[in-house]
């Protein structure tokens, strides 16, 4: 099969699955315990009054009425309306998406920086104290719970040494953010020379970034180091050693190089891992993106937010994978053929 | 390097070891306590580390010992029915999808791609929301985000194995379908079974945590370790450090536990990943 028809089988692929997604995310709040006309209404409200929201929001329909109109919707950008706020969801989503994505990538960041050359070097030097601290890592970090690894960070780096701010959100109440550009407080900060801001972003997004990145941190390191191991035994490295070769060509040229093509297929547990360790990690540090957004409109039974969360991470979680897929096909041109 | 092997079965023994604790522990709650876990004594609210409360108390004074044993429990009791329910549904429809193949095969699939479209946290935390916040909603919940691991090992399994010679003979000498796949091949199923719902249980009581520590899953009175650890968040800006540390600690370790049995149990019924990990 060649590349261009792949790609086209794995694209048809995920029209079905995509239809799923919002099949579930449609039943998911089809079945949610409690009225969402009673809850805009409010408590006051009169069952006359109740029976008309009712009859305005469309619930008095037959199921697959109110599936079709969510449908429809969805594809004119209609995210429904969040009756605790009392805005449109998306609306509320702009807002938040930076929050999320600024934390995401500051968090990749802090995995792959420590993550990758912590497995080659375990790989490296199999047996060594490095290594054993460095599985160590791995076992611990996918173990150790992320809510808690924040707590405890806040407790040593906030309470202790006073060296972090307290966890209330993306940047300190004195200090205006940052003309909005990207969203993303750091890089905004950055490009309009706004330096307390853009330090002050930092600095708030040091220990959350840290929690989040551990936990990534883990499976990454386990697969390079894993991977590595087997590279340093196959054959070609041991001919490029025979050869004479330079150590540090063989190691960070040759067979990392190929040890990093199965972290692709890495990716999407990844972005699992982030997804949800993102609302528990914006929960412990009162950072204002998406999950602390979700989880505070479970407590509320606020249905809108809560079906258009679910449906974001699941369409987000499909075309991670899908890029996985398309890129593993790139990179060996094996998969292709299954 | 005999050396290594063995270092490396003492650290499965320390684990085994731990899992029987917790276990026990879990068991003998109301006889090992030294406290009732739901008793206040307001003259020891907040009180740290001591000989009388050897993990502190709480906001009301209730031993946080007594809570955490009695904590464990519905831990280990909801990550293991759900990983139960988990294995039992997705063994049978991963057999009958496998053996049958056809159209079973397809909508058996199907239904798991559509569970699989979603990270198993988020979910989990859905249907939590959904069904409402209960012990069995949370159980309910977590195993059917656990259903496709099991389901596609089987399929993979019987996929292979419905091709042998043994397979073959079985129907020759006139068994019914399901004696075929229950007496005959799922016993080959059993090992890798085993090794995924090991590694299944600590991601279980990873997901019970989680969900109750941002309040969906297991309610107060009720004590559940995540939830103990929540209750004891805001107490971390001002010091109060042994509400956050012994929960968690003890959410680490069982699951540490269950992640290095699993990871002994595959390397011993896969020689082949012996050493890479």
């Amino acid at each position: 099969m060649g590349f261009g028809r792949y790609v086209l089988h794995r694209l048809l692929l995920v029209v079905p699955t995509l239809f799923g997604v919002t099949l579930i995310s449609f039943t998911l709040v089809y079945v949610l315990p409690g009225n969402p006309a009673l809850v805009k209404a409010g408590s006051l409200a009169t069952p006359e009054h109740v029976a008309a929201i009712e009859r305005q929001m469309g619930l008095d329909r037959p199921v697959h009425v109110q599936y079709w109109r969510y449908l429809t919707g969805l594809l004119r950008a209609d995210l429904g309306e969040s009756s605790s706020t009392g805005r449109p969801v998306l609306e509320d989503f702009r807002q938040r998406v930076p929050a999320t994505l600024e934390l995401t990538l500051a968090s990749l960041l802090v995995a792959a920086a420590i993550g990758i050359p912590l497995g080659v070097l375990s790989a490296v030097h199999r047996d060594t104290a490095l290594d054993h601290a460095s599985r160590l890592v791995g076992v611990g970090g996918v173990a150790m719970p992320s809510f808690w690894t924040g707590l405890l960070l806040l407790y040593v780096f906030f309470y202790l040494l006073g060296v972090a701010p307290p966890p209330l959100g993306r940047i300190a109440a004195d200090v205006v953010p940052p003309t909005r550009l990207t969203g993303l407080y750091v890089i905004d900060g950055a490009l309009t020379g706004h330096g307390t801001a853009l330090l002050s972003a930092l600095h708030h997004l040091m220990l959350p970034a840290l929690t989040l990145g551990f936990a990534v941190m883990a499976p990454l390191t386990r697969m390079v180091r894993a991977t590595m191991l087997e590279i340093l035994e196959s054959d070609y490295v041991k001919a490029a050693w025979a050869a004479g070769l330079p150590r540090r060509r063989v190691i960070y040229g040759d067979a990392l190089r190929n040890a990093l093509i199965p972290v692709i297929t890495l990716l999407g547990v990844i972005f699992g891992f982030l997804m949800a360790g993102n609302v528990v990690v914006e929960m412990v540090f009162a950072w204002p993106g998406l999950g602390h957004y979700a989880v505070t409109s479970l407590v509320t039974k606020d249905a809108g937010p809560i079906q258009s969360f679910v449906l974001f991470v699941a369409v987000m979680y499909v075309l991670v994978n899908l890029s996985v897929d398309l890129l593993y096909g790139l990179a060996d041109p094996r998969i292709r053929l299954r | 390097m005999p050396w290594r092997r063995l270092a490396r079965n003492r650290l499965s023994f320390a684990a085994l070891g731990a899992i029987l604790v917790v276990t026990v522990a879990a068991l003998l709650a109301p006889w090992l306590a030294p406290y009732d876990p739901d008793e206040p004594d307001a003259a020891v609210a907040l009180a740290s580390v001591s000989v009388r409360h050897p993990l502190g108390t709480d906001l009301y004074g209730r031993d946080q010992l007594s809570r955490l044993i009695h904590a464990g429990r519905v831990d280990l009791l909801v990550a293991l029915s759900a990983t139960a329910i988990a294995l039992t549904l997705g063994a049978t429809l991963g057999a009958a999808a496998g053996y049958r193949g056809g159209w079973v095969d397809h909508l058996v699939m199907r239904g798991v791609d559509a569970v699989m479209a979603f990270p198993a946290f988020i979910l989990a935390l859905a249907i939590t929301a959904a069904l409402g916040n209960s012990t069995a909603n949370v159980v309910a919940a977590i195993a059917l985000t656990h259903v496709p691991i099991y389901t596609r090992l089987i399929r993979g399994e019987m996929l292979k194995a419905r091709e042998t010679e043994y397979a073959e003979a079985a129907r020759t000498v006139g068994n019914r379908p399901h004696q075929i796949v229950l007496y005959h091949l799922f016993p080959n199923c059993v090992p890798p079974l085993i090794v995924q719902a090991t590694l299944a249980m600590g991601f279980a009581i990873l997901t019970v945590a989680a969900l109750s520590f941002i309040g969906l899953g297991i309610q107060p009175p009720q004590s559940e370790w995540g939830q103990m650890t929540a209750e004891g968040a805001g107490y971390v800006v001002s010091g109060e450090w042994w509400l956050v540390l012994f929960p968690g600690f003890a959410i680490m370790l069982t699951v540490l536990a269950f992640n290095l049995v699993g990871d002994t149990l595959r390397d011993l019924l896969d020689p082949r990943m012996r050493g890479v990990r």
